[in-house]
């Protein structure tokens, strides 16, 4: 027979763990409110170095159905070193090549190793002009996530090369490795030996005579 | 030391007359060649396509098929491959260029896209010289590979097939001495006037070897131009 005081103890405890659950979900929510906030309003911020205040760049995403480069401008804390500014962008770059809904789906987590720069070799007697070469180490993960074909792996690079020159315009050459090693190919296909004139990369769309 | 590619060895033979001027380098022989290389092959795979297909065997099937066809149409065709055979991307250069061909097709296909992608050679046109460097030998072509991509996309539009046009960097044709076009078939996404079709339908397939094939029929009136 359970005696009346237990019972009290009993009443009371239970009135104490409705009450302790009902405080932490009600704090559960307003975390929840405060952080959705703070997504909304804020920018992406990049952690890295000390990043500057939140610029406009623009992303150059493929499109797999017509061949074209669409310009996608975003809002970016970009790191103040020149190097990092290069790899972020890339980076966001591939990220939206994993979004749901992508024209150029990938699914990469992380896809860019580093960017290193090298001023373009000028002519002998010619003074140097500030062109420079983007050296762009992709990760293995990438090149293995790439799907095979000369368009997606040719708008790969494209859309990579023209993000770049259009937020760094003195990068006029781009020269790719994967791993920190020369690769004959991308994915099978698009050619890795060579070195890429930034404005080989021309978004504009190219017209067909074909019906779509 | 840059390789060099003899474009114009039939000159050597036929010496000029003492009164005439010499003539020009002819770069073709003067019948209708046509090259169809089937990329990939042993045991480089390609893209691995719908299910278990894989590009090798699709573009195999494609060059047969299109190679069959042009046959009957009276066109002399040359191929790199007709089995499953691995071949490097110097070799088969070498192919074509031996077969002073008017036309190289380069065949692959792919997951993604729609339709058939055509592809020309990224290098800047140059003037076609007697030897040719090997790396940059397909610039003296690329105006004619130009139009001949206008006529594959054309004979495509006609058979009511998506094309979408680009020019990049892949091997092996920036070693080829011919007018040269990467023909890369996609599944044809369905859309308001096209029925979607997978890349192993046969009947997409004849859709596309046939569109190749009047292409080429039409390319054989316009190559000396």
């Amino acid at each position: 027979m359970i005696s009346r005081a237990n019972k009290i103890l009993f009443s009371v405890l239970l009135l104490a763990c409705v009450i302790m659950a009902a405080v932490l979900i009600r704090l559960r929510n307003r975390a929840q409110d405060r952080l959705q906030a703070e997504a909304t309003v804020a920018p992406e911020s990049i952690a890295e170095g000390t990043a500057s205040a939140p610029t406009q760049v623009t992303l150059y995403v493929p499109n797999d159905l017509d061949g074209t480069l669409t310009a996608v401008p975003r809002s970016l804390a970009l790191p103040a070193d020149r190097n990092a500014q290069a790899r972020v962008l890339l980076e966001k770059l591939v990220e939206a090549f994993g979004a749901p809904g992508s024209t150029h789906a990938m699914s990469v987590v992380s896809g860019i190793n580093e960017v290193y720069f090298l001023p373009v070799a000028q002519a002998a007697g010619q003074t140097s002009s500030g062109a420079q070469e983007a050296v762009v180490d992709l990760s293995g993960a990438l090149a293995a996530a790439q799907p095979s074909g000369i368009e997606p792996e040719t708008l790969t690079l494209l859309a990579m090369m023209a993000t770049l020159h259009a937020n760094l315009p003195a990068v006029t050459e781009v020269h790719f490795l994967v791993d920190g090693q020369p690769k004959d190919t991308l994915a099978g296909h698009a050619d890795l030996t060579r070195t890429y004139l930034a404005s080989e990369a021309n978004p504009e769309p190219v017209e067909s005579g074909a019906a779509q | 030391m840059a390789l060099l590619v003899a474009a114009g060895s039939a000159c050597a033979q036929t010496a000029p007359l003492p009164a005439l001027p010499a003539p020009p380098v002819q770069p073709v022989q003067a019948k209708f060649t046509v090259v169809l290389d089937a990329a990939h092959g042993g045991s480089d795979l390609g893209a691995r396509l719908q299910g278990d297909v894989l590009e090798k065997d699709i573009t195999l099937t494609l060059a047969m098929r299109l190679g069959t066809v042009l046959r009957g149409q009276g066109i002399d065709v040359v191929t790199t491959r007709t089995s499953d055979a691995n071949l490097t991307p110097e070799k088969r250069a070498d192919t074509a260029n031996a077969a002073l061909s008017a036309a190289c097709v380069v065949i692959h296909a792919t997951a993604t896209g729609s339709g058939v992608h055509l592809y020309t050679s990224a290098l800047n046109p140059a003037a076609r010289q007697a030897l040719q460097p090997w790396a940059t030998a397909q610039a003296a072509y690329v105006t004619q590979s130009l139009k001949l991509e206008a006529e594959i996309d054309t004979a495509l539009a006609h058979a009511q097939i998506p094309v979408t046009l680009g020019r990049a960097s892949v091997a092996p044709m920036d070693n080829m001495t011919c007018p040269t076009v990467a023909v890369e078939v996609a599944p044809l996404v369905g859309g308001h006037v096209t029925e979607g079709r997978e890349i192993t339908d046969g009947g997409y397939q004849k859709s596309v070897v046939d569109a190749l094939a009047a292409a080429l029929e039409s390319w054989r009136n316009d190559w000396k131009q």
